[in-house]
């Protein structure tokens, strides 16, 4: 049966000694070792177990030792309060510095003329439409920028001639601030929702593409081959394996595209409006320019600002946590 | 014979050849350990057995469905339990969904990890990942099992006892197992057929039959180390400048 050119070694029986002398020590320490009964241990060279419910035992002794004992998760009140304490100090600084009067108030005005707009706003109902107005705006623009390019990141992620050809102009693209696309879409569209939303779409769809291709960069190349080895097809490969593989990566470009949505959004809401564009935050802003009212002004940053908290506190961040605890990987960061 | 290597020969672009007039002949069932220093191209080897890679001269022949493949680190996926380890494997194979979680449980209960199927990777030893990774090589249900140093990442007492879960498990699902080792005392451990590979080129120089008496003599299997550690070292004295 052996084909090739050495013959078979028959094992040489007692004569030769042992060649090695550590292999000679364990040996004997092995045999010794022995107590009278006759279950033998020769760890490494025989069986060192007698049989199927021995080995049970002996696996799930060597499991529980090496499994860590599990942590019971409870609210951790740091997390509330820290973020809490923090506003609170950056709002006294700010009545503090107003309260110096090196400024005129309605240059600068301080927390409590800005809370005082946020009621008039609120009871005019118009803070109520400029939040509502913007946020569904920016969450479907955002959530079509995904269907949209989820696809293209996987093709081009995949597909190595497509991504010499296009690789370049997305992170061109990505780079290219998306105000840059109001003009010429105000142009195209008229003062229409679609203004807005190419606008959005010119500024997440890069962003989630790249986020997605450099995710699929650093899936570890072995995942690939144990794809290859389990008989996965091209299209179970990106779906089953890289897409998985790649989310963390992905997770981030979702984080990212969703920060450019809604800068994109503002910007084009502050320069087009008017026509059939409602009244978003970025549309208050510029009212608030318009009527030299510094605490209108204040009042949209501040929802915008508390918009974006908001997402990435309630949406973003308990995602990007379950997913990474999930892989173990959060051992030891401070988040 | 599921496994039929006839001159195979490898190399990279314009270097020197990594494996070159490897024969080899192994049966079906049978449990072959390939032994051979580092840098011997044993991992190559059998990547080409795998079908990962592609020999460039000789001929090859492997069963038409391929071999199942157990990597050195478990390379589980770590975004899915034990279980759903498993069950891509067998979803991949085209196993049809009622029957997958029943066919993963019998898997995970093969080697002893039916309690842990819900777990994640990170949440289990190094141990239980190489046997989460066994059961997901088992679920594809290939008769030829090809294994690249599954074990040299653990630690002694882990290893130990994975030897003698493998070889049960060979003996109850009846694969052709092929092992690449570099551990002479693992090779004798597992092997039927203990084949030492040469390095730069790599080349099958020697084998030894390790028998039942092996298994339970202690004395004897530690003299077959002894002399198969002696040709070893003489293979590697040869690159001695």
């Amino acid at each position: 049966m052996p084909s090739n050119s050495s013959p078979v070694a028959e094992t040489p029986k007692v004569e030769a000694p042992l060649v090695e002398p550590v292999e000679s020590a364990e040996t004997d320490e092995a045999t010794s070792s022995t107590p009278s009964e006759n279950r033998k241990v020769h760890a490494a060279l025989t069986r060192s177990s007698t049989g199927s419910a021995d080995l049970r035992e002996l696996e799930s002794g060597l499991d529980s030792l090496q499994s860590d004992a599990v942590r019971k998760p409870g609210i951790d009140w740091s997390r509330i309060l820290l973020p809490v304490a923090a506003l609170v100090v950056l709002i006294l600084v700010w009545q503090f510095y107003v309260s110096l009067g090196f400024k005129r108030r309605d240059q600068v005005p301080g927390p409590m003329d800005v809370l005082g707009q946020f009621g008039t706003l609120w009871a005019e109902g118009s803070l109520q439409e400029a939040v509502w107005t913007s946020l569904q705006r920016g969450l479907m623009g955002f959530l079509i920028s995904v269907v949209i390019a989820t696809p293209i990141g996987l093709l081009l992620a995949q597909v190595a001639p497509l991504r010499r050809a296009f690789g370049p102009l997305i992170s061109g693209l990505q780079v290219l601030p998306s105000v840059a696309w109001v003009p010429a879409a105000i142009i195209w569209f008229g003062l229409t929702d679609a203004t807005v939303y190419f606008v959005v779409f010119m500024g997440a769809i890069p962003s989630i593409i790249n986020g997605l291709i450099s995710g699929v960069d650093q899936i570890p190349p072995q995942y690939r081959s144990v794809g290859t080895v389990l008989g996965a097809s091209r299209l179970q490969m990106a779906v089953q394996i890289i897409l998985p593989a790649a989310l963390p990566g992905y997770l981030g470009g979702l984080k990212q595209g969703w920060a450019f949505s809604w800068r994109s959004l503002m910007a084009a809401e502050i320069i087009a409006v008017g026509g059939t564009i409602g009244f978003g935050l970025g549309s208050m802003l510029n009212q608030g320019r318009d009527l030299a009212d510094m605490t209108i002004v204040m009042s949209a940053i501040l929802l915008i600002l508390a918009v974006g908290i908001l997402i990435e506190l309630l949406v973003f961040a308990p995602v990007e946590k379950r997913l990474l605890q999930r892989r173990g990987l959060l051992a030891g960061s401070t988040r | 014979m599921p496994v039929v290597l006839e001159n195979l020969g490898k190399r990279f672009g314009e270097g020197a050849p990594v494996l070159d007039d490897v024969n080899a002949t192994i049966g079906k069932g049978e449990f072959v350990a390939l032994l051979g220093a580092s840098g011997c191209g044993k991992s190559t080897l059998l990547n080409i057995m795998a079908g990962l890679e592609v020999p460039t001269s000789g001929a090859l022949e492997v069963p038409s469905d391929g071999a199942a493949f157990m990597f050195q680190d478990s390379a589980l996926f770590p975004w899915l339990t034990a279980r759903e380890n498993v069950e891509l494997a067998l979803k991949l194979r085209g196993v049809a969904k009622s029957v997958r979680r029943a066919k993963a449980g019998e898997l995970l209960e093969l080697v002893h990890l039916s309690e842990a199927g819900d777990k994640r990777p990170h949440e289990l030893s190094g141990g239980m990942r190489q046997r989460v990774a066994l059961a997901r090589s088992l679920a594809q249900d290939r008769q030829l099992l090809l294994m690249d140093e599954p074990f040299a990442a653990l630690d002694a007492i882990t290893r130990d006892l994975l030897h003698d879960e493998l070889e049960r498990i060979w003996k109850e699902t009846g694969r052709t197992i092929v092992f690449v080792t570099h551990n002479v005392r693992e090779a004798v451990r597992l092997g039927q057929r203990v084949l030492l590979l040469s390095s730069r080129p790599g080349r099958v120089v020697q084998e030894w039959n390790v028998t039942e008496e092996h298994r339970t003599d202690a004395g004897l299997a530690g003299q077959l180390t002894g002399v198969i550690t002696a040709r070893l070292r003489e293979e590697i004295r040869r690159h001695a400048k």
